[in-house]
């Protein structure tokens, strides 16, 4: 407990306010002032991020209550804040990250009207509030209203362009997709209340032993559901390459800093119960290692630009989960935080090159880029080194951590898991080799507009980039450096429990040498032949064929799910309007109009004006009566 | 005199005033009627106080007394009846210039 961090209550408070200013006055701001404003209020919880983090390196955690959320007999939730390491590190990736790629959007959204634009900013900061509320709670509940939130604030951004169908179909199989999960995450903590009757962190954490081994491994595989919607793992996956319609930072915004994330923060946060059920382990580790493989197969077939990177970060997002699945909790949280500083800087370096394109996204129009946008190539080829693994860049050191871990775990793990690295390699240098090296093949007018994009735009280029070069190096192996990994004792009381449970695993040196020179080499050479192959690139008009034409048209995933979901749903509602709606509802409803009508016309006949009848239908019913009181 | 007679006497005079309502057509009629029927409640009311003084006359000394209030009442609430009733049937005679009670039905529409 600490006094100086009472304050932490700003950090999600000012983009709310900066959210409420920005949407309603929305009508009146000015381009700058709203861009100002947005990115202010983000700026300021950054700020006071790093003075929390400060203190909170120190060894000091914050449980702030702030009221009762939910206050019934047996169940109570508090509207709780938890700052300890795991969130403090999160809220700087969040608002770090978040604040830069504000930044960046008060150049690129330059074209939208005042309104929108205001109406953009005001999103983002709901974006940025959500996720912080997320990460900031002190138990399952608020992070699901922030889980939710994000989930709300990544339909508003990827349909953004709401007039185009197409954009708002992303949107929905986002919302949709999102839900999906939801509804695990949700399950989850209700097993949770009614075991425990508490969803706040340190009590549940502290009573696991209350819970049967069939409990932990049900609620960790429904935790891991609502992991699989939020971030992307198989089988929820597709919504993120479609969620590329939004504007690119929105991209760079879902994939880096927030959103995606979020599942492995929730694991990272429980992971004590993941420890407790290696079931559970096992199915994480291979979902992840088989998204991570299955996306990268798909990335190496894309030509959209953003569909490169989409698929990319649902790959990386598989290797998280691998570290996760494997207990290498610090390292997947490590590759969380390198991976939101190279992912946003080749989202936002895809944006300028967009940019500077005219809205051109097929690479096979780009190429030749380098010779006109100097600051976004050099930047975007740091991103892509970092993202391939190569030392001493960023990638390499949070990537070979999870991989060494998996190793320990099992072999056949790391195999596949650096056959994944070796894709990584070769379809990032593909996209970089095509966008930058060689000639460039799109229209005379494109190539006369081809420009350097402004400073709001590549200043948050050149902070990522340098973020992407140094930002492995709090967690430097052991075998280079002793005391290297300083994120490792940083984060250490998170993981306490888990590490009393499944011991690290410690592996001879030269074992450890021999895996890191081999996954760099196969990198390395990924990376030199898409490099050479790509740069001499010409369109060709051949329509792919055999296993490439599988991959470029993304495994036929999407139809998959559309011929075993979306078209049999369909059916069903098609028939439940035209024959249940219609016959049975309708039928239902229009019979009892019908029969109500129908015997108010026979009864009216009895009202004929005759008071002879009348008196005889009296004089009959009190002899009934007097019938019935005398004889029944 | 043994209760039932004047059982009797009212049960009659009831059946009499309903069967008068039941078939005949002329109001006035009806009217008197009606007022048979209410009569014979009278009656029986009387009857039944006179009787119930014979047994509890000792232990509740109104027994008598209740149920005759109760025929005044009956008695007026009637009178009051009648005016109302007689100023309907005049108003139907000058409309219909008659008082059979099947015109009435020219009401509705």
């Amino acid at each position: 407990m600490n006094n100086s961090l009472q304050i932490v209550w700003l950090i999600p408070f000012l983009p709310l306010i900066g959210f409420l200013i920005n949407g309603l006055g929305r009508n009146n701001l000015s381009k700058t002032l709203a861009g100002l404003i947005g990115s202010g209020v983000i700026l300021a919880s950054f700020l006071i991020s790093v003075y929390v983090f400060f203190i909170v390196k120190d060894g000091n955690t914050h449980l702030a209550h702030y009221f009762d959320f939910i206050n019934t007999a047996s169940i109570k939730v508090g509207f709780d804040f938890q700052v300890d390491q795991l969130s403090s590190l999160f809220l700087l990736i969040i608002t770090g990250v978040g604040f830069l790629i504000h930044v960046y959007s008060t150049s690129y959204m330059q074209a939208e009207e005042p309104k929108d634009f205001a109406k953009y900013f005001s999103f983002l900061n709901l974006f940025v509030f959500s996720m912080l509320l997320l990460v900031m709670g002190g138990n399952y509940i608020i992070m699901f209203i922030g889980w939710e939130g994000v989930g709300l604030c990544s339909y508003l951004l990827i349909g953004y362009w709401f007039k185009n169908n197409d954009y708002n179909n992303a949107a929905k199989k986002a919302f949709i997709m999102n839900r999906i999960g939801d509804l695990g995450f949700l399950l989850a903590v209700f097993w949770l209340l009614a075991k425990l009757g508490t969803a706040d962190y340190h009590e549940v954490f502290a009573n696991t032993a209350k819970l049967t081994a069939f409990d932990i491994t049900g609620i960790t595989l429904l935790l891991f559901v609502g992991a699989t919607g939020k971030s992307a793992q198989i089988p929820l996956y597709t919504w993120l390459p479609d969620a590329m319609a939004g504007p690119t930072p929105v991209s760079a915004l879902i994939h880096a800093a927030t959103m995606v994330t979020a599942g492995i923060y929730m694991i990272a946060r429980s992971n004590i119960l993941f420890t407790m059920a290696p079931a559970t382990q096992t199915v994480v580790a291979i979902i992840g290692l088989a998204t991570a493989i299955l996306a990268a197969t798909i990335a190496l077939k894309q030509n959209d630009i953003k569909k490169v990177l989409a698929y990319s970060t649902v790959s990386q997002l598989g290797y998280m989960f691998l570290g996760l699945g494997v207990g290498a909790y610090t390292g997947a949280v490590f590759h969380v935080m390198t991976h939101a500083f190279f992912k946003a800087l080749l989202f936002l370096g895809a944006g300028s090159v967009i940019h500077a394109m005219g809205g051109e996204q097929d690479m096979r129009n780009m190429g030749g880029l380098k010779k006109h946008m100097s600051i976004t190539h050099i930047t975007f080829l740091l991103g892509c080194l970092a993202i391939a693994g190569m030392p001493p860049f960023s990638g390499f050191f949070s990537k070979d951590e999870i991989l060494a871990a998996a190793f320990a775990k099992n072999p056949a793990f790391w195999v596949i898991g650096v056959l994944g690295a070796l894709m990584t390699a070769f379809y990032m240098f593909r996209l970089y080799a095509m966008t930058f090296q060689g000639k460039f093949r799109g229209t005379t007018e494109q190539e006369h507009h081809l420009h350097e994009s402004p400073a709001a735009i590549t200043f948050p280029l050149i902070i990522l980039a340098i973020l992407a070069v140094i930002g492995g190096w709090i967690g430097i192996p052991e075998i280079f450096m002793q005391g290297g990994h300083r994120l490792e004792a940083f984060l250490e009381p998170i993981f306490t429990q888990s590490n009393v449970i499944a011991a690290k695993h410690e592996m001879p040196h030269v074992t450890e040498y021999t895996l890191m020179a081999i996954s760099v080499l196969a990198a390395l050479i990924a990376l030199v032949y898409a490099w050479n192959k790509f740069s001499k690139y010409q369109k060709t008009s051949t329509e792919e064929a055999g296993i490439g034409k599988v991959l470029a048209n993304k495994w036929y995933v999407d139809e998959l799910y559309e011929a075993i979901f979306v078209k049999p749903l369909q059916s069903l509602t098609a028939f439940l309007t035209n024959i249940i709606e219609k016959n049975i509802i309708d039928g239902f409803v229009n019979g009892v109009g019908k029969a109500v009508n129908y015997g108010s016309r026979q009864i009216r006949l009895l009202q004929n004006g005759l008071v002879g009848t009348y008196v005889l239908l009296m004089v009959l019913g009190i002899l009934i009566l007097f019938i019935i009181q005398l004889f029944l | 005199m043994p209760v039932y007679y004047y059982i009797f006497l009212a049960v009659a005079l009831f059946s009499i005033g309903v069967i008068g309502v039941l078939i005949r057509r002329n109001m006035i009629i009806i009217f008197m009627c009606v007022e048979l029927m209410l009569n014979a409640a009278n009656l029986l009311l009387v009857a039944f106080s006179k009787m119930h003084q014979q047994v509890l006359g000792d232990i509740k000394p109104t027994a008598a007394s209740d149920a005759q209030v109760f025929v005044f009442f009956i008695m007026v609430v009637a009178a009051a009846e009648v005016t109302v009733g007689l100023a309907i049937i005049v108003m139907l005679y000058r409309n219909t210039h008659s008082v059979d009670v099947n015109f009435l039905n020219r009401l509705k529409n």
